[in-house]
């Protein structure tokens, strides 16, 4: 009785909420659209592709970014990764698989892994880079070797930084999910997409479950960026501000967006 | 309704009728016979990314000057523009139509909403990272609050703000892109209407990174000029 009363009262948006939870008839007719199903399978979609994307893009560039931010190496290919990734529209991106290699789950996931890249390994490389020398200095004269040193101190103090980079990563893959039908994969994006079937309620149901998914993954990864924060670095930092936005230079700490 | 405009499709030219073309293929040719359509597009492209970064700039300078005056508002700004930052431009394309309808102000308000956080931040810390003494110094010589941040902080912090510039900068060229998904001018439209055309999307995607190193040149030119302490320092 009251729900329908609140939702009028939200006008386009409640629209929008009524859409995810109940079904209706498509605006084109003869199909039902929406509901807990329908959107909740689209949802899981969106979530598979994103995080095979994830997965790969982590399984890719933390490893090379540990190693380069290790060796002291390869600066340069680490920071204008993430300069020229910044630049490329996500739109073109996407567009460019589409055109040049094909659509289909396999190639958005592979597209939005190039997405996942850049900031994993900016962040893993300026992660590890800014280790304080003095740190790496103590642990050698405590006779550790190279391999002791990467497992038991660089890594652990470049965890932060890391998923700080995972973190931005998650997101705009997520975000970014959302134009993959444009490449038949059904994602939450096709009802946005669609609204000539879906109709505009379907459009902003669906956008509504999008931001969503996108600040809850931003606040969980969040949390994990704090619970993997070693004890040392949160009193030296003394909250969170471990987001910073910068050229990445030599001097500063890099999130790119 | 809304949307019509989603459905547009514009006639592919084929006047040279060749292969290449019928076969969405990357066509030189095409491209250069072409040119001309991605003119008006690239131009809206352009306005779109300086308006966007202008407005962003002045409300986000005009926080972290608040900010600056009062410390304990910089938390909630933050948490406030991180919050807009974290919400996919695409759902925030959809979502403000019910409230601004279809066209460049519902882009606008939008991709000004991601500016926010990234030159909020950046001037923040540009500031912050004035040496105290500094500022000791200025006050010590009788200079008033004004005039120590017009005249001392903010030309030192201008570095850091004019990152942060390039910053949005770069990232609205992107996001400009996928402005016609609420209605709004840009390359997007041209990108969308011929996706499966690789000439169509090499030329208008091209034109995008181009669009956004030419921005990104500019203002660090503007950096150059406007900071001649730092080429004598380094």
């Amino acid at each position: 009785m009251i729900v329908p009363t609140v939702l009028a009262f939200l006008g386009d948006f409640g629209e929008g909420l009524d859409f995810i939870f109940h079904e209706r008839e498509s605006v084109s007719g003869g199909v039902q659209v929406g509901g807990l199903g329908q959107v909740g399978g689209l949802a899981l979609t969106h979530v598979e592709v994103s995080a095979a994307a994830m997965a790969l893009g982590t399984a890719l560039a933390a490893p090379i970014g540990l190693y380069l931010g290790h060796k002291g190496r390869g600066q340069f290919i680490a920071t204008s990764i993430s300069n020229v990734g910044r630049a490329v529209p996500i739109l073109a991106l996407i567009a460019f698989f589409i055109a040049f290699i094909g659509v289909g789950f396999t190639n958005v996931a592979l597209a939005l892994t190039l997405l996942a890249i850049p900031p994993i390994l900016t962040n893993t490389y300026v992660g590890v880079r800014q280790v304080d020398r003095d740190v790496i200095d103590a642990a050698e004269g405590m006779g550790m070797s190279g391999s002791q040193i990467i497992w038991r101190v660089r890594l652990p103090l470049a965890l932060p930084t890391f998923f700080g980079g995972v973190r931005t990563s998650a997101v705009s893959v997520l975000a970014t999910a959302t134009i993959a039908p444009l490449a038949n994969v059904q994602t939450l994006g096709e009802p946005v997409l669609n609204p000539q079937t879906y109709g505009f309620p379907g459009t902003i149901g669906a956008s509504i479950v999008v931001a969503l998914i996108t600040l809850g993954t931003d606040a969980g990864l969040g949390v994990v960026q704090r619970l993997v924060t070693p004890k040392g670095i949160k009193l030296a930092q003394g909250g969170r501000n471990a987001k910073g936005f910068s050229i990445p230079l030599v001097r500063r700490r890099e999130q790119p967006t | 309704m809304v949307f019509d405009s989603l459905a547009q499709v514009p006639e592919r030219d084929t006047g040279a009728s060749d292969q290449c073309v019928a076969e969405d293929g990357f066509c030189p040719q095409w491209i250069v016979d072409n040119f001309g359509d991605y003119v008006q597009p690239l131009l809206d492209h352009t306005y779109l990314t300086v308006v966007t970064v202008v407005i962003g700039f002045a409300i986000a300078f005009s926080l972290a000057i608040l900010a600056h005056r009062q410390r304990w508002l910089t938390g909630p700004i933050i948490g406030f523009t991180g919050a807009l930052y974290t919400i996919p431009s695409i759902a925030a394309f959809f979502l403000l139509l019910p409230i601004t309808g279809r066209g460049n102000t519902t882009a606008l308000v939008a991709l000004v909403a991601y500016t926010l956080l990234i030159i909020f931040r950046n001037v923040t810390t540009g500031l912050r990272a004035v040496p105290a003494e500094t500022v000791d110094a200025a006050q010590g010589m009788g200079l008033t609050d004004r005039q120590v941040l017009w005249r001392v902080e903010l030309p030192l912090a201008l570095p850091e703000i004019l990152a942060g510039v390039r910053i949005a900068t770069t990232t609205t060229v992107g996001l400009v892109a996928l402005a016609y998904l609420a209605g709004g001018d840009g390359l997007g439209r041209q990108i969308d209407a011929q996706i499966t055309f690789k000439s169509n999307v090499a030329l208008a995607g091209g034109l995008c990174v181009l669009l956004a190193a030419v921005l990104d040149l500019i203002i660090l030119g503007v950096q150059r000029r406007a900071t001649p302490w730092m080429r004598a320092a380094s």
